[in-house]
C-alpha cells in the first residue's frame, strides 16, 4: 500500500501550523492551533485506509474493491470529539476574557513564587517556622515562633506578599504573631470541643 | 453471564442521562447516583470474583466477532481496578453530598455535578474494560471531558486558569494518542489490542520502536510520569475537594493502566525497559523534591502523586511477573490513599479555613477526628509498616533486587529514598497544620477568632471509611497479593489474548 503523498503533506503542514500556534498565549490562537492540528490528524485517517475505493456498501460494490470503512468510522468519531473540543475551548476563552478582560494563559502563582524564593536562595516560610515548631509538645517551643519567626521570615514573607494575595485575596501573614498567644490557645481548644462533637 | 461486562459503562451512562433529566430536582438525582455508582460497585465486585475464580470474561459488542467489533475484557487486572476506582467514586460521591447546601451552590452546581461525575465514571470503566485501542482513545475523551467540566465548575478566574493548562494538554495528548492510533493502524490493520500485539511483534524493529515510543509517551502525559508531569500539580489542587481528590485518584491511574496493556499485549518483550525504569527513578526522586518545596497542602499531594506514579512505572519496567504484581497491588493501594488524603485536605480547608501551610496551624487539638484521619493515611503513603503502603512497596523492592540489574538496583534505592522523603512531606503538613499553635484571624466585629467552620459529621464519616477501606488492603494484604500476582502473570502469558481471539490470533 503507497501512502498518499499529498494527504501526507496537506497534515505535515496543518499540524506543523497548529504546533505553532498552540505556543502562543492566546487562548483563541491555541484554539485555532488545536483545530488546525486536529484537522491535520484527521487527514492521516484517510491515508491509512489506503487508496481511494468504491464505497462499502455490500451488494452495491464488488467485495473485494471496497474502501476500508473502520478508518472512516474512526475519523467520524474523532471528528465529532474535536468538535466538542473547540467548543469547549471557546468556551474557556470567552470565560477567561470576562473574568480577567484578556483570555491569556496565565503562569502559575504558587509556582513563581517558589521559583523567586528559589532565587533568592531563601527557604520558604514554611520551613523556618517548621524547624522552630518541631519539637512536639513543647509549649515553650511554640511560644518562641510567636516571638521570633516573624523577623528572620520577614525577607521571604515580603516576596510572598504579592503572589498570595493575588492567589487568594487574603493578607496571608495576619495570623502568624499571635500563634503563642495563651488566650488563643485556650479559645482554640473550647472551640475543638464544640467542633468535634 | 458475560452481560455483565458492559455493565459499569451502560449503568454509568444511563445514570448520567437520567440525572440530567432530574436536574431540577436535587433529592432524586442524589438518590440515582448513589444507586448507580452502588450497583457499579456490585458489579464490579462479581465482575472481579468471576475473572477470578472462572477466568476472562470477554463481550462482544452487538456480536461481531473479534478483530472486527469492539471487545470487552473483564480479566483480573482491569476488574480489581474497576472495583478499587467505583468504590472511590461512590464514597466521594458521598462525600460531596455531605458537604453543606450552601457549600454546594457555590463550590459544585448539582445540576451539572451528578451527570458530569457519572460520566467520568462511565469513562474511567470503559477505559479499563476495552479490548480495543480506539475505544480506549474513546473511554479517555469521555473522562477528559467530564474531568474538564469538574475542574472549571463555577468557572472561577482562578479555575479558569488552572483548567487552560490542564485541557490545552489533555487534548495535545489526545492528538498524539489519534497520531499513535493512525500508525497503529497503518501498520497491522488493526485497533484490536490482542490482535495488533500479535501483528506489532512481526513489523521491523524501527517501526515497532516509534509506535511504541509514541505510545508511552501518550500514556506517560496522561499518568504524568516526570518530564509530562509538569500539569498536574497545577491544575489539580484548585478544584473543588471531592473533584481533586477523585482526579488525583483515578485519571493518572487510567495512564498506568494503559501502560500495563502496552507493555504486556501490545509489545511484550519490553524494547524500552531502560528509558521506563530512568523515567520512573526520575518521577520519584524529582516529584517528591517538589512536594517538599510547596507550601500548600493540596500541591504538596499533587506533587507526592506525581513521586509515586514513579513506583508504577518502576515496577512495570521491572518487566517481571514480580514487578507487575508490584505495580499493580500499588496502584489499587494508591487510588485509595492518594482519594483519602485529598478528601481529609478538604475537610482541613473547612476547619482551618486555608490549606496554605503559613495559615494553619492547631488541628490536632481543635479536631482529634481530623488529626487520626490524616495521620493514617499520610503513613500509609509513605509507607510506614504494617500498612498496605510497607506492603505494596516490599513487592516493589522484591521485584526490583530479583531483577539482577544495576539500573532496577538504583530504582530500589530510590524507592527507598522517596519513601523517606515522602515521610518527611508528610511530617512538615503534620507539623505546620496539626501541631504548631493555631492562627487566629479577625472576623466581622474585629475580634480574633479561629478560621474555618467545624468539621461536618457526615464528610468526616465518608473518609473514615475511605482510610477504613485502605485498611482493609492491609488485612488483606496476603489475598490481594495473591490475587495481584495471577492478575500480573495472566496478564504478561498471553491469557488475555488467547481470551479476546479465540481462534487464535493471525
Amino acid at each position: 500500500m503507497a501512502p498518499n503523498l499529498t494527504l501526507l503533506l496537506i497534515a505535515g503542514f496543518l499540524i506543523a501550523c497548529g504546533v505553532y500556534l498552540l505556543l502562543e498565549r492566546s487562548l483563541t490562537r491555541i484554539l485555532i492551533g488545536i483545530l488546525l492540528a486536529s484537522n491535520g490528524v484527521n487527514l492521516l485517517y484517510p491515508i491509512i485506509a489506503g487508496p481511494a475505493r468504491l464505497p462499502a456498501f455490500i451488494g452495491i460494490s464488488p467485495r473485494d474493491g471496497i474502501t476500508d470503512p473502520l478508518p472512516q468510522a474512526m475519523v467520524l468519531t474523532s471528528i465529532v470529539i474535536t468538535l466538542a473540543t473547540t467548543a469547549f475551548l471557546l468556551t474557556m476563552a470567552y470565560r477567561a476574557f470576562q473574568v480577567n478582560g484578556h483570555d491569556e494563559v496565565q503562569d502559575d502563582v504558587e509556582d513563581a513564587v517558589i521559583r523567586r524564593l528559589a532565587l533568592l536562595d531563601e527557604a520558604s516560610e514554611s520551613y523556618d517556622a517548621g524547624v522552630t515548631s518541631g519539637e512536639p509538645g513543647e509549649e515553650a517551643g511554640s511560644d518562641v515562633v510567636g516571638g521570633t519567626a516573624p523577623e528572620p521570615g520577614d525577607l521571604g514573607r515580603s516576596g510572598l506578599e504579592a503572589g498570595s494575595a493575588v492567589r487568594d485575596g487574603a493578607a496571608p501573614g495576619s495570623a502568624a504573631p499571635v500563634a503563642g498567644d495563651p488566650a488563643g490557645r485556650a479559645g482554640a481548644e473550647t472551640g475543638g470541643g464544640e467542633a468535634d462533637r | 453471564m458475560t452481560w455483565l461486562v458492559p455493565m459499569p459503562i451502560l449503568l454509568a451512562l444511563f445514570g448520567a442521562g437520567l440525572t440530567l433529566i432530574l436536574g431540577r430536582r436535587p433529592n432524586a438525582q442524589r438518590a440515582v447516583s448513589v444507586t448507580v455508582l452502588s450497583l457499579i460497585v456490585a458489579v464490579a465486585a462479581v465482575l472481579a470474583y468471576r475473572a477470578d475464580r472462572v477466568g476472562v470474561q470477554v463481550t462482544r459488542i452487538a456480536g461481531w466477532p473479534a478483530p472486527q467489533g469492539i471487545s470487552l475484557v473483564a480479566d483480573r487486572l482491569s476488574t480489581l481496578l474497576l472495583l478499587v476506582s467505583s468504590v472511590i467514586c461512590l464514597l466521594v460521591l458521598l462525600f460531596s453530598l455531605g458537604q453543606e447546601e450552601e457549600q454546594r451552590r457555590r463550590e459544585t452546581p448539582i445540576s451539572i455535578f451528578h451527570p458530569t461525575f457519572l460520566a467520568l465514571t462511565a469513562g474511567v470503566s470503559n477505559a479499563f474494560l476495552t479490548g480495543d485501542l480506539f475505544n480506549l482513545y474513546v473511554g479517555f475523551e469521555m473522562l477528559l471531558f467530564a474531568s474538564f467540566v469538574l475542574l472549571t465548575l463555577g468557572g472561577t478566574g482562578e479555575r479558569i486558569r488552572a483548567g487552560t493548562t490542564y485541557v490545552v494538554v489533555s487534548l495535545v495528548s489526545s492528538l498524539l494518542f489519534l497520531v499513535a492510533l493512525a500508525a497503529v493502524y497503518a501498520a497491522t490493520g488493526t485497533v484490536n489490542m490482542a490482535q495488533a500485539g500479535a501483528r506489532l511483534a512481526a513489523l521491523p524493529i524501527e517501526v515497532q520502536q516509534v509506535i511504541h515510543f509514541l505510545l508511552i509517551t501518550v500514556f506517560g502525559i496522561k499518568a504524568a510520569v516526570f518530564p509530562l508531569s509538569a500539569w498536574l500539580p497545577d491544575s489539580y489542587p484548585t478544584a473543588p475537594a471531592p473533584v481533586t481528590a477523585v482526579f488525583a485518584g483515578l485519571l493518572t491511574k487510567v495512564g498506568v493502566y494503559a501502560m500495563i496493556r502496552t507493555q504486556t499485549v501490545l509489545f511484550p518483550d519490553n524494547a524500552l525497559q531502560v528509558p521506563m525504569l530512568v523515567i520512573g527513578i526520575l518521577t520519584m526522586i524529582l516529584g517528591i523534591l517538589g512536594a517538599i518545596a510547596q507550601g500548600e497542602i493540596k500541591r504538596m499531594l499533587s506533587f507526592t502523586l506525581v513521586s509515586h506514579i514513579g513506583y508504577m512505572v518502576f515496577g512495570i519496567a521491572l518487566d517481571s511477573d514480580a514487578g507487575l504484581s508490584g505495580a499493580i497491588f500499588y496502584t489499587a493501594h494508591h487510588i485509595l490513599v492518594q482519594t483519602a488524603l485529598f478528601l481529609v485536605a478538604g475537610l482541613i480547608e473547612r476547619r482551618g479555613g486555608s490549606t496554605s501551610l503559613n495559615e494553619l496551624g492547631g488541628l490536632a487539638s481543635a479536631s482529634p477526628v481530623l488529626g487520626a484521619l490524616f495521620l493514617v493515611p499520610a503513613l500509609n503513603l509513605a509507607g510506614v509498616p504494617p500498612l498496605s503502603g510497607f506492603i505494596g512497596k516490599v513487592g516493589l523492592l522484591r521485584a526490583g533486587v530479583g531483577a539482577h540489574n544495576w539500573l532496577a538496583g538504583v530504582g530500589v534505592g530510590a524507592v527507598l529514598l522517596t519513601s523517606l522523603l515522602t515521610l518527611f512531606a508528610v511530617a512538615k503538613i503534620w507539623n505546620r497544620a496539626f501541631w504548631q499553635a493555631m492562627p487566629l484571624v479577625e472576623n466581622e466585629d474585629g475580634k480574633l477568632v479561629e478560621a474555618g467552620l467545624p468539621l461536618q459529621p457526615s464528610m468526616a464519616a465518608v473518609a473514615g471509611a475511605l482510610v477504613a477501606v485502605s485498611l482493609t488492603l492491609t488485612v488483606f494484604g496476603g489475598p490481594l497479593f495473591g490475587f495481584t500476582d495471577r492478575a500480573a502473570h495472566d496478564a504478561r502469558s498471553g491469557a488475555y489474548s488467547a481470551a479476546v481471539l479465540p481462534e487464535g490470533v493471525r
